[in-house]
């Protein structure tokens, strides 16, 4: 299976996600530049987590409009696999790909640290991997991932078991010291209504082996790979 | 073809938590300021258009909002000036 991995000037995770893929994973993969016009037939587009044309105006809001973000849409369009990850979310939510939009951290901070996560629905792409749930502990790092809907869109989101993770605490429980930028209803990753496109703002390209601390992410692209290559 | 300025403010729509007003509004209660009910922080921009009329000048920034300039999911703008230029 040959994985994508689109790279702005300020892409921090790329490596990260490509390492997952290749050497993790044992899947190709294969770097998508910004200006690119062409996806090299990839089965599967990760835009991992970083920073986007300075994410001046709003995080996302310029990124969205590059070449090679036109070949995502047309792509997650065609039923395409997207794991949007960070500012992969944040573009995602511009992009319209996904509902909602991310806000800065109700602490004004810049958080970077372990959060755990649970998985509300392990009957997904991105999710099949896990049981419902699973607690799961991987690194966040963002500035502006508070995220945010209207309640009839929370609704909606909830009601059709499009949230698929949740900031926890330990014991996999909701409370508001676990919410670590102030979410809507915890929440930290959703997929589209179709199904294909996940946005979630912990990063699970940095939890794939326990040298770095959990390998917990890990159940995402071989969720992906389960589904995919099925 | 006439030159204007448009001026526009965006800013975080009621209801959704503004972390940088609320701290502001703090800040502003501590220094005695006690009228101040809310505060919201948002941006100013200014852009220079080319345009046969004022309200063609104003429609065009409209577009950009839509498009661009503001997230219709958080924020809400307005046209707060247009004026000519030389």
């Amino acid at each position: 299976m040959k994985f994508g991995v689109v790279t702005f000037p300020g892409s921090n995770c790329d490596y990260d996600a490509f390492r997952t893929v290749v050497d993790v994973l044992g899947e190709h993969a294969v770097y998508l530049w910004h200006k690119d016009h062409d996806l090299q037939n990839v089965d599967v587009v990760i835009r991992p987590g970083g920073f986007a044309y300075g994410d001046y105006l709003r995080a996302g809001a310029i990124a969205r409009f590059s070449p090679i973000m036109q070949e995502v849409a047309a792509h997650a369009r065609r039923g395409g696999p997207v794991l949007a990850v960070c500012n992969g979310f944040q573009i995602a939510c511009e992009a319209g790909l996904l509902p909602g939009a991310l806000l800065r951290n109700a602490s004004l901070s810049f958080l970077g640290q372990t959060v755990r996560v649970r998985v509300e629905n392990a009957d997904s792409m991105f999710t099949n991997r896990y049981a419902d749930g699973q607690v799961l502990s991987m690194p966040i790092a963002h500035g502006e991932g508070r995220f945010t809907a209207d309640n009839e869109t929370l609704d909606r989101l909830e009601g059709e078991g499009r949230v698929l993770f949740r900031y926890v605490n330990a014991r996999g429980a909701l409370d508001a010291e676990s919410n670590p930028n102030g979410s809507a209803r915890a929440i930290a990753g959703i997929v589209s209504a179709e199904g294909n496109v996940m946005g979630l703002m912990p990063h699970p390209e940095r939890a794939v082996e326990s040298l770095l601390g959990s390998n917990d992410g890990l159940g995402i692209f071989q969720s992906m790979l389960a589904r995919v290559s099925a | 073809m006439s030159r204007y300025r448009v001026s526009v403010h965006i800013v975080p729509r009621k209801g959704i938590l503004d972390p940088q007003g609320k701290a502001v509004a703090d800040a502003l209660h501590t220094l005695g300021f006690g009228d101040v009910q809310d505060a919201r922080i948002g941006r100013h921009v200014v852009l220079d258009v080319a345009a046969p009329t004022p309200d063609a000048a104003g429609d065009s920034v409209r577009k950009m909002c839509d498009r661009l300039l503001a997230n219709p999911v958080t924020e809400d703008y307005e046209i707060a000036r247009v004026e000519g230029l030389p």
